[in-house]
């Protein structure tokens, strides 16, 4: 079981408040991401729940009790780091052992356990190294195993992605996913990257400042975000935000409209504009257009497929006003 | 930056270097070469290099005279036994520098330090009559924890700067494992800082080893280590230069060799973890 | 990775270390203050009462104080600036490529396993000698009257006995400082066109300025209280005897405790102005 609930938890560092009072709820069997810029507290977060930091006021409690107290080691949550944090002078073998042996697990079970994580993670072959010779996906992977054999309430993972390299990400993605999937526990991850949070989470939140500023499924953060921030942060590319005028006709300070809801011709539309740099990516391409209409900054516009423009070139847009987003001088939507 | 260098280049380095290295070693060389000499080719003018009869005699002689083996002895404790007192001590306090630090830690740390500056002489007397109170003058508990003293801060301040090489996110992860603070210590932090502790081992070994203003002023018969015993060569017996070298080679061999054995960790050690 | 918890055992492991070293400092401080104000000649009546501040007066007045405030400065001084100098030009030397690097590195830091008493003997008896020594020869050699090195000579002897003892270690923490810095900056340098020289000012140097900090911290740590060399060469005579000899000498041979541990209090001040100077500059430079 590993039902999660912050309660007014608040962190300060000295007389920096870096999380104002916060409440979260985080239910058993969910995969929730906090995503958020660097510097948002999503990290600080993460560790107030591994409790590798004390709250300065509120409650935590794991599956109703009060587990705020707590050292981490009696809070049965299992934690992947950044940095993997393997243990280099143990082979992958002892690293995998090294929870159990701190909890006493007899020996058969502990070589059971870690024979059936090394197979479910391809680690077979290589458990009597040590993970100075691993790969960063190996490594990854061992980190992942200690978690699983400790059998813990909720998985903690902290940015563990960022040290691999874009092709190894998306498989480890689709692995942690996966395992997700199977195990069926609570899953907290800690990512800067949107992409990461959309294509794992059930849950997303997003931090700013130590504020969450919005919590919801991923297509609801993408639809209908909550405020000019939520707006901007997720979706890649970013939802273009115009205001003054354009906005203004339209009842409200700020305008957003995705990228993909604009649509591109050489001969009508809406907005007028100039073809600046354009991105080829074989399946889409993005351009980039000057619109004088809507100010200074170029609009980012996807087209399907292959489009021929050339830098220079007038075009027009033409948003789908269906799927414009208003938010009000307040940053709220409306 | 493996840059190509001209062979005639390597061979100048290669002299020069050489030829300095050869003369920094020279006095040792000549100590240990004199130590084989009869007293008469030891001062024969002009001096002899290689072609003399070689003799073990300054050996026994300077056994005889005196018993090296408790001298040796004594040294080996109070070295062996000041270093690793003061790693059970500094441990601990290096290992809450590194990872909870906060922001007196480094006033903490340059304050051990300069406990170091602290002149000797300015306290000789005062821990002079403690020991002559507690009895501790001329025994080797004395010295061993007198040189611990010394010597803590050095220790305190080189495993510091080998543990804040490790990444605390190790210590952590010990600590979501499971781990207790003492398992966290005995599991992973010790292990993995074997080689700076090994650094910070001999190092100290050698600086208690040498040290010669408490071992000579806090000693007599009993508990004196090679630093006295050399001492009671400086004169008149000073002019028989064989027999001074022998005690010499005698008193430094110990060293030099564990010294040129352990050569990476010394090295690593000899920068007292300061530099990287 | 701060939580309450760690924290107070932080505290608590420190313990141990810091009640040692606050003892191992402030006992005998306090021993000798309360020394220093009286007449106490342990061989001659032993404690004879209080006598205010004559000791400090009589210690600063005698002919020997300045004198050793200048030898203990100088020794201090030019084994600093020696091992420096030097440690810089060999650390370069064993930076370039060449045959049989490790053997000339163990070479070179041989003299610091020494023992100060076992280099004293060695260097007065075997080659400052001036009837016997090595150096008289080759004095003789080239047609020269030798040099009677510890008496004639005798500050700039011991300076160069200390030197041989500290260089290697001078040595070895310049050489770790050069191997660490990135070949790539000297590379771009080259290209923006600077000179060997410049190379040398603009970016080696200020590489090692921290390297050469340690350096000085440590070495004048263990150079202000320099015993061996000087108890074993001179005995403190010609000029070389440095303030820790002059009080070592009040307290043990002249058998004045009272006398000397007002010197002792002296020589604190003295190594507190030093430690105040290098902390500053340490303090700033350990950061890095």
């Amino acid at each position: 079981m590993g039902r999660i609930t912050l309660d007014k938890v608040r962190k300060a560092f000295g007389d920096i408040e870096v999380i104002p009072p916060l409440d979260l709820t985080i239910e058993d069997g969910e995969f929730v991401v906090f995503v958020g810029p660097s510097g948002c507290g999503k990290s600080t977060l993460l560790r107030l729940i591994a409790g590798l930091e004390d709250v300065s006021g509120g409650q935590i409690r794991i599956d109703r009790e009060d587990a705020t107290e707590l050292p981490p080691a009696k809070r049965g949550l299992a934690m992947v780091f950044q940095s993997y944090a393997l243990y280099p002078h143990m082979s992958v073998r002892k690293n995998i052992a090294f929870p159990m042996k701190m909890a006493g697990v007899p020996h058969d079970e502990q070589e059971r356990r870690i024979a059936s994580a090394a197979k479910a993670l391809n680690l077979t072959d290589y458990l009597d190294r040590k993970p100075g010779q691993l790969s960063g996906g190996q490594r990854q992977r061992v980190a992942i195993g200690r978690a699983i054999v400790r059998e813990p309430a909720a998985f903690l993972f902290d940015e563990p992605l960022s040290n691999l390299d874009a092709a190894l990400r998306v498989g480890m993605r689709l692995e942690i996913s996966e395992l997700h999937k199977r195990l069926a526990t609570t899953m907290i991850y800690v990512t800067h990257d949107q992409v990461e949070a959309m294509t794992m989470a059930d849950k997303i939140v997003v931090l700013q400042a130590g504020r969450i500023e919005q919590v919801g499924t991923p297509l609801e953060l993408y639809n209908t975000p909550r405020n000019k921030f939520v707006a901007g942060f997720i979706g890649s590319p970013k939802m273009n935000l115009i205001e003054g005028d354009a906005a203004t006709q339209h009842g409200a300070t700020t305008i957003g409209i995705r990228p993909e809801h604009i649509g591109i011709s050489a001969e009508s539309g809406l907005w007028e504009g100039v073809v600046g740099v354009s991105e080829h990516l074989g399946s889409d391409t993005f351009f980039h257009v000057k619109v004088e209409a809507v100010g200074a900054e170029p609009l980012t516009v996807r087209a399907s497929g292959e489009v021929s423009l050339k830098y220079g070139d007038r075009v027009f847009l033409s948003p789908d006003m269906k799927n414009l987003h208003k938010f009000g001088a307040d940053g709220l939507r409306i | 930056m493996a840059r190509a260098v001209t062979r005639n280049r390597k061979i100048i380095n290669t002299a020069v270097a050489w030829g300095i290295g050869l003369l920094i070693f020279f006095p040792i060389f000549w100590t240990i070469l004199t130590s084989f000499k009869t007293e008469a080719t030891a001062i024969a003018d002009p001096p002899v290099l290689f072609n003399f009869h070689w003799t073990l005699e300054n050996y026994s002689v300077v056994m005889e005279r005196s018993n090296y083996g408790r001298f040796l002895t004594n040294s080996i404790i109070i070295a062996g036994g000041s270093t690793i007192l003061g790693i059970i001590i500094a441990v601990p306090a290096a290992w809450s520098m590194a990872f909870v630090p906060s922001p007196r830690t480094k006033d903490i740390l340059l304050w051990m330090l300069s406990t170091k500056m602290l002149p000797a002489v300015g306290v000789l007397y005062p821990i002079y009559l403690m020991f002559i109170r507690m009895g501790l003058l001329d025994t080797r508990l004395g010295l061993v924890i007198v040189l611990m003293l010394i010597n803590l801060p050095i220790i305190v301040w080189m495993l510091y700067t080998y543990f804040k090489e490790i990444p605390g996110e190790i210590l952590e992860a010990a600590r979501m494992d499971g781990a207790s603070l003492k398992e966290e210590l005995i599991y992973i932090l010790t292990p993995m800082a074997i080689p700076g502790i090994a650094s910070t081992l001999l190092l100290n070994v050698i600086l208690a080893w040498n040290e010669a203003f408490w071992t000579l002023n806090l000693t007599a018969a009993k508990a004196a280590p090679l630093t006295a015993f050399i001492a009671s060569y400086s004169s008149p017996e000073g002019l028989f230069y064989a027999k001074l070298s022998a005690a010499s080679t005698m008193a430094i061999a110990p060293i030099l060799i564990l010294g040129w054995f352990s050569q990476k960790q010394l090295v690593s050690g000899l920068t007292f973890g300061a530099v990287k | 990775m701060a939580t309450q918890h760690s924290r107070s055992a932080a505290r608590l492991m420190m313990a141990p270390a810091v009640v040692l070293l606050l003892g191992w400092m402030l006992i005998p401080l306090t021993m000798t203050l309360y020394f220093s104000f009286k007449k106490y000649l342990p061989m001659r009546g032993g404690d004879l009462g209080w006598v205010g501040f004559e000791n400090y007066s009589r210690f600063l007045s005698s002919s020997s104080f300045w004198p050793s405030i200048t030898a203990t400065l100088m020794i201090v001084g030019g084994v600093l600036i020696i091992t420096v100098v030097l440690g810089i030009l060999l650390a370069i030397l064993l930076n370039q490529p060449m045959w049989g690097q490790g053997v000339v590195r163990i070479l070179v830091i041989a003299p610091f396993f020494v023992m100060p008493t076992v280099s004293a003997l060695v260097w007065k008896n075997m080659f400052m000698d001036p009837n016997y020594g090595l150096l008289a020869y080759l004095w003789k050699f080239f047609g020269a009257q030798p040099v009677e090195w510890l008496s004639q000579a005798s500050l700039p002897s011991i300076i160069m006995i200390v030197s041989w003892q500290w260089l290697p270690f001078a040595t070895l923490i310049l050489l770790t400082a050069i191997q660490s810095l990135d070949g790539e900056q000297l590379e771009a340098s080259e290209m923006d066109g600077a000179s060997p020289l410049a190379r040398f000012g603009y970016i080696v140097l200020p590489h090692l300025a921290r390297a050469i900090t340690i350096v000085i911290l440590i070495q004048t740590i263990f150079l202000l209280s320099i015993f061996a060399e000087i108890f074993v060469t001179t005995g403190g005579a010609f000029g070389t005897k440095t303030l820790t000899y002059l009080i070592f000498q009040r307290v043990l041979e002249s058998q004045n405790v009272g006398l000397g541990s007002a010197g002792g209090v002296y020589a604190i001040i003295l190594a507190n102005i030093v430690a105040i100077f290098l902390m500053r500059i340490v303090g700033k430079n350990l950061d890095a």
